[in-house]
């Protein structure tokens, strides 16, 4: 147990011990080596990186130096990455057996290990993590502590700022001055619908009821998204603090934070995190002697994409089949147990803090008219940066792709990028320039979504994309009405038929019909927007449709039954790439001499298409 | 434990019986109780099924729907060498899935069977969250990045050599 005084002398020590993390002007003797142990580097072997460099530095008694396990850093296409501070030298792409020289060389005879610097896209070498063009344009609001703290050390988040928002929550604000600022701030659900934070939290306030709870989707079902996972591996406290202060602010003393087991780094972080806050009296009874006492406790999700769906995540959490519950009741008024319960998303949490310590004007100062703040978007797919960027709403796709992704890689070109995962839509060159918010990008045919951002190239096949999601809800729609179960496995076999060259003449009129009455007929959210991606395909790229079922032909070569690769000879240089990665060994050529496949033994399996440098190789 | 075994327990072992007592006997612990059962044993065996049927007063068909209802529960074991191809949007748009395909023609087997020496059981995930190395797949509790077909052929000849 700490009393507050005890708490505001950490923060007050550990803040001064911790400025160089992000004081590149400071002149401590000491220096941080911050490794990232998120999802993607820890299974590029970091923590053996961590675990090398502190045996080097006792085997060679350096002083003066401390190896820090971090949260995600954003780049990790480039992980596992190193940052040593307070210099912020960037280190990518290191090996656990680099772990020696950076010791030796950087820490011991302060120079900078060349090879391990990044490049950016220029292909110029950067040193610092601020100069790369990945992070220009980010703003860290949600992200602040991921890559800075330990995650797994309160006093390191007790130093930036941390329980600070909660201190003013008990001591200085009523619930409802809590409800004004949030209402202020303009802060709308990050989950997906963008439903206004400050009202939900109004409407459980004054919802009737002896219990309540406060939950946290931390499901991110969207497959391709990891901005909340990110989260909670690299600053959980941020989201104990905000559940607690919601927790005030609707008169809750219990809450829930629903995660994936697929997420077990995760899950072992926010344990830790509530471990540590129960020891420290922040969580528990009459906590700090203000009378508001509280508890959390975690749930594990298990693989079913619908129990994001809030009231199907109360099943859940209740020990169910995750089917949802029929709204109205809201859960505001009847969630879990029945009671009045408070549901927000992970990062929707995460920005809570900040905008009780500096203010709703200070929110509401960024973003767009109607969406403030930034938003967290995991970038994947063809493009060169994959990896979790935050950036002010209105920030136009163009930016995102090109300017903090880096654009397309292997030289070729921008086709389509997805928002809001298997519920969204695809934005096209033509709309690539929209800022990103809510209503702009309702309006052009997508979502914001929870903020996975899959961006495609002209080597995918947009009929094949929509059966890709189209495979996915139809795998997980929970069957509880007849649209969505029944409706989205007659959507899939079109696709089907079509991309496998059975198209027939009317099938694009039937998606269409088909999509309108599963929206309009289905239950929960996931059957109403299930036909979106075969929607926005239609909508944006209906002549690939009609070219695969008029012409059998697939131009972007990803649809199999379609495909008849040949190089051409124009064009191969015969460097023999595709020869030596083909699996079936069915190419065959010369050094510098065009090659050629023998078709009668490929196996479509498509790797030679990726792998030719000069784009030789394509469907006939 | 000193105490005396539960009813619910009895007979069964005692690594399940220890699952279960980290919980309240309260029914909305159902699935954490089969995460960590799944987690343990790998699938979910009639025994924990039993046990848990018991231990929370929950029929055993409400079990089995539970079971059913999760993708991450299964009722079969997983092979020795359990593979497991990423088939999340990040992963399936850098190709994910020519891998499954190569690994489904190679390990003769469908998403969600086992081969019938039990060496090895193929799946199809969706995201890891290992998203910035897409495409990716596991083997047991080894992740392999920015992987290729002949990636995973090369893992598999090892695999197959080591006999
Ligand atoms: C099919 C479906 C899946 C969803 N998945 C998620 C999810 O993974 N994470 C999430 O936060 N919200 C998800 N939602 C939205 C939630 O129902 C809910 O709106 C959200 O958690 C509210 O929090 P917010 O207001 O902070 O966004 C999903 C909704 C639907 C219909
Ligand atoms: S719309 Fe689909 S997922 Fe939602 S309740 Fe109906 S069947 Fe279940
Ligand atoms: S598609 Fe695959 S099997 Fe066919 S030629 Fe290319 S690499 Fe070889
Ligand atoms: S990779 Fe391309 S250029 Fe090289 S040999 Fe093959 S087809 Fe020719
Ligand atoms: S996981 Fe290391 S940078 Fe993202
Ligand atoms: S989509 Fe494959 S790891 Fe996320």
């Amino acid at each position: 147990m700490k009393s507050l005084e005890e708490i505001k002398k950490i923060r007050e020590e550990k803040r001064a011990e911790l400025d160089l993390r992000v004081n590149t002007a400071s002149n401590s003797r000491e220096k941080h080596i911050l490794v990232c142990h998120g999802t993607g580097c820890t299974s590029s072997k970091s923590p053996k990186i961590i675990e090398n460099l502190r045996r080097i530095i006792e085997e060679k008694n350096v002083e003066n130096v401390r190896v820090v396990q971090t949260g995600c850093f954003g780049l990790c296409a480039k992980g596992p990455i190193v940052i040593i501070r307070p210099e912020d030298v960037f280190y990518s792409l290191v090996k656990p057996e680099d772990a020696e020289e950076i010791i030796e060389k950087h820490i011991i005879g302060g120079e900078i290990v060349e090879r391990l610097l990044c490049k950016d896209v220029d292909n110029s070498v950067v040193k610092k993590l601020d100069d790369l063009s990945f992070y220009k344009k980010q703003k860290r609001i949600a992200l602040k502590n991921c890559g800075v703290i330990d995650p797994e050390n309160i006093d390191e988040y007790i130093a930036f700022d941390g329980y600070k928002a909660l201190e003013k929550v008990l001591f200085e604000m009523s619930p409802d001055d809590v409800i004004k600022t949030i209402t202020d701030s303009g802060l709308r659900g990050r989950g997906g619908a963008g439903f206004p934070t400050g009202k939900k939290w109004e409407f459980t306030k004054i919802a009737e009821g002896d219990q309540k709870y406060v939950v946290c989707n931390a499901d991110e079902g969207d497959p391709g998204a990891f901005m909340d996972r990110s989260i909670l591996e690299g600053d959980p406290h941020c989201v104990v603090e905000a559940m607690m202060i919601a927790g005030y602010t609707i008169g809750a003393n219990k809450g829930y934070i629903y995660v994936r087991a697929e997420y077990p780094i995760a899950v072992h972080r926010f344990q830790i995190a509530i471990d540590q806050a129960r020891e420290y009296g922040i969580l528990g009874e009459n906590i700090w002697g203000s009378g508001f006492s509280f508890d959390l406790e975690i749930r594990l999700g298990a693989g079913a994409f619908v129990c994001g769906e809030e009231t199907a995540l109360l099943e859940s959490i209740e020990g169910r089949r995750g089917q949802p519950r029929l709204k109205p009741p809201f859960p505001a008024n009847a969630g879990l147990f029945q009671k009045p319960t408070l549901i927000n998303n992970v990062e929707t949490y995460a920005n809570i803090t900040k905008i009780i310590l500096n203010g709703a004007d200070w929110y509401a100062s960024i973003g767009t008219e109607g969406s403030k703040g930034t938003k967290v978007f995991a970038l994947g797919g063809n493009v060169v940066n994959t990896g979790l960027v935050e950036v002010p709403m209105g920030t136009t796709l163009r930016e995102i792709v090109f300017d903090i992704g880096g654009g397309i890689p292997n030289g070729r070109k921008f086709k389509a990028a997805q928002t809001g995962g298997p519920s969204g839509g695809c934005i096209t060159e033509e709309n690539i320039d929209t800022p990103i918010d809510y209503e702009s990008l309702k309006a052009i045919g997508s979502m914001m979504g929870s903020g996975g951002l899959i961006v495609m190239d002209d080597s995918k096949c947009m009929v094949n994309l929509a059966k890709f999601y189209l495979g996915f809800t139809v795998d997980e729609s929970c069957g509880k009405c007849t649209p969505c179960r029944v409706g989205t496995k007659r959507l899939l076999e079109i696709l089907e038929r079509i991309t496998e060259g059975k198209g027939e003449e009317g099938d694009i009129e039937k998606l269409e019909k088909l999509s309108r009455n599963i929206k309009n007929a289905s239950v929960c959210g996931l059957g109403q927007t299930a036909p979106n991606p075969v929607e926005s395909t239609i909508k944006f790229f209906r002549h690939e449709y009609e070219e695969h079922i008029k012409e059998g032909k697939c131009r972007a070569g990803e649809c199999k039954a379609l495909m008849n690769l040949w190089i051409d000879p124009e064009k191969c240089k015969g460097c023999g790439l595709c020869k030596r990665n083909c699996p079936a060994n069915c190419i065959t050529g010369e050094v510098k001499q065009p090659h050629v496949i023998d078709t009668s033994k490929c196996i479509k399996c498509g790797t030679c298409i990726t792998k030719c440098p000069f784009h030789a190789i394509s469907n006939k | 434990m000193d105490e005396k075994r539960c009813e619910g327990c009895n007979g069964v072992d005692v690594e399940l019986e220890e699952m279960l007592h980290k919980y309240k006997q309260d029914k909305s612990n159902l699935i954490q109780i089969l995460n960590e059962v799944q987690e343990y044993y790998g699938y979910v065996p009639e025994k924990a099924q039993k046990a848990i049927s018991e231990y929370l007063g929950i029929p055993m068909a409400e079990i089995y729907g539970v079971i059913t209802f999760y993708a991450r529960f299964t009722l079969k074991p997983k092979g020795k060498y359990h593979v497991a191809v990423c088939l999340g949007t990040a992963c399936f748009v850098k190709g994910s899935e020519q891998i499954l395909e190569r690994a489904k023609s190679r390990l003769g087997i469908d998403i969600g069977e086992t081969t019938k020496d039990g060496k090895y059981s193929l799946e199809a995930t969706r995201c890891i969250g290992a998203c910035g190395l897409a495409p990716v797949f596991t083997v047991n509790d080894e992740v392999y990045g920015k992987a290729t077909v002949k990636m995973l052929d090369e893992i598999l000849d090892k695999i197959d050599s080591e006999v």
